[in-house]
């Protein structure tokens, strides 16, 4: 069997008296989608953002592509391989849809003018946002946003796609066509971490649910048993909250 | 003769002078606004800069180094009149490069408004929301990239009222250059002032004509900020058939 695209071993992170990430362990193979899902505050976006290294751990070990990426040197050229959609979409406010989605291919991948753009169109094509390449982004509604955001990414062409609650910040109205763009991804195989609040989402699309804690991982499995036969009393509690799941 | 029979009197047999130093004028302003703006960028965004915690340790020391030097150079050209920077830039200068009056008075002006642009670029840089560095940094780019294409248009863009500023408060303060003997407006309106006697008249006309400049520039200003503004909230024509809910034009006050 392949080495899982990213394996994290026992890592901390702590922000002054704050520890948020109390030894966490956690791997993702190729072409899995997993969902991280907890409270606020339990370490799943610190988690996220550890992994294209937004923040970096105190301790322990991140592999991904076979590498330990504590070490890698050249940090940018490890980014541009690990696509990442925010909560408040982060799309750049001075340039349009398409320029967006062109900008990094053209400064980072050293890509020319007409092949970065289409490229983009791919991409912008993909999500559904083929009608609005010229406009400014901040005409754009969330949705519209965030499909542009994931799409920025891709053009990228990622081996691994991280979300940070991306409909955490849309309209309720919204929240499906994001939805939708990211399970399109899921299906053609995109290897996706995605922190979510979306329990609807998680359970359809997810091959795996770890459910974190105070900087834990509580549970770490498939929808089905996490949502059906949670272990541990603590994800039960949470599930309750969130009035999903069968318990 | 009364007061506007002077200034009628001044102006037909000094037009041509005083032109010759709106015209000064109007350059060493423009000239020391725009690079004032480019020194501003390359300063304030500079210091804008975080390095990265892998980048080696020289480059950090380095950083450190210019980031101070920097500094001073902000503290001391707005802590001091631009009359005497000015007076002292031109003669220390002198025998090292043999420049003329004219040019020490672009240099000077532009450097004194490179300080106060580096203090306007920077703030309008940290209005800058983290999560565009964030996004530019997750897809690669690199610091100095970011900082180019993604947070000092940005920044620039919303700084352009007090860049603007800049501008009106060029064309007034460079009267203080007049002390190098160049002829700018205020120079032509002394020595116009010292030659007919007619003192209030010459300088409610040199008032008159700053105002009126600071006036035309104010409007340019207004002007573009709105257009900067409206580009950014408009829809391109061809998406007219798309269902649009926020069309609203932006109306700065």
């Amino acid at each position: 069997m392949n080495e899982p695209v990213v394996q994290i071993k026992n890592i901390h992170k702590r922000f002054h008296q704050n520890e948020v990430l109390k030894g966490v362990d956690f791997s993702v193979n190729e072409g899995e989608v997993v969902c991280l899902i907890g409270k606020s505050g339990s370490g799943k976006s610190t988690l996220l953002r550890c992994i294209n290294l937004l923040e970096i751990p105190d301790a322990g070990e991140i592999r991904v592509f076979g590498e330990n990426i504590l070490d890698v040197k050249d940090v940018n050229r490890y980014r541009s391989q690990v696509g990442m959609c925010f909560q408040q979409f982060n799309l750049f406010d001075n340039l349009n849809v398409l320029e967006n989605c062109m900008l990094a291919q053209q400064k980072v991948l050293k890509k020319s003018r007409e092949e970065a753009e289409k490229t983009a169109l791919h991409y912008l094509n993909k999500v559904g946002m083929q009608d609005f390449v010229n406009r400014s982004v901040r005409t754009l509604s969330g949705g519209q946003k965030q499909r542009t955001a994931i799409a920025r990414a891709l053009c990228m062409e990622p081996k691994l796609m991280l979300f940070d609650e991306p409909t955490s910040a849309l309209d309720p109205e919204m929240v499906g066509e994001v939805l939708t763009t990211m399970k399109q991804l899921a299906d053609d195989g995109q290897t996706m971490i995605v922190v979510t609040h979306e329990m609807g989402f998680a359970a359809e699309v997810s091959d795996r649910i770890v459910f974190m804690d105070e900087g834990q991982i509580v549970e770490d499995d498939t929808p089905e048993n996490v949502f059906r036969n949670p272990r541990s009393e603590r994800t039960k509690a949470f599930l309750k909250r969130t009035n999903f799941g069968t318990v | 003769m009364g007061f506007f029979g002077y200034l009628n009197k001044i102006i037909t047999k000094y037009g041509v002078s005083i032109l010759l130093g709106i015209r000064t004028t109007l350059y060493i302003s423009l000239v020391g606004t725009l690079v004032g703006l480019l020194i501003g960028m390359i300063v304030g965004g500079f210091r804008a800069v975080k390095l990265d915690y892998t980048a080696p340790s020289p480059l950090k020391t380095g950083k450190k180094i210019i980031d101070k030097i920097l500094t001073v150079y902000i503290d001391i050209f707005r802590g001091t009149p631009m009359m005497v920077q000015a007076m002292f830039l031109y003669y220390a200068f002198l025998d090292l490069i043999g420049w003329s009056q004219l040019t020490a008075a672009v240099v000077v002006i532009s450097i004194n408004t490179g300080a106060y642009m580096a203090e306007i670029i920077r703030s309008g840089i940290q209005a800058i929301d983290a999560g565009q560095t964030e996004a530019a940094r997750s897809l690669g780019m690199s610091n100095a990239q970011t900082m180019w294409y993604v947070i000092l248009p940005q920044a620039i863009r919303n700084a352009f009222p007090a860049i603007g500023n800049e501008l009106i408060v060029n064309i007034k303060d460079s009267s203080v250059l007049m002390i190098l003997s160049i002829n700018e407006l205020m120079f032509q309106t002394k020595s116009i002032a010292g030659s007919t006697y007619r003192f209030i008249e010459t300088y409610f006309l040199a008032a008159m004509i700053y105002f009126i400049l600071t006036k035309i520039a104010a409007m340019i200003m207004n002007h573009i900020e709105l257009r900067i503004n409206h580009q950014l909230t408009s829809i391109p024509q061809s998406d007219t058939s798309v269902n649009i809910y926020t069309t609203k034009t932006k109306e700065e006050d």
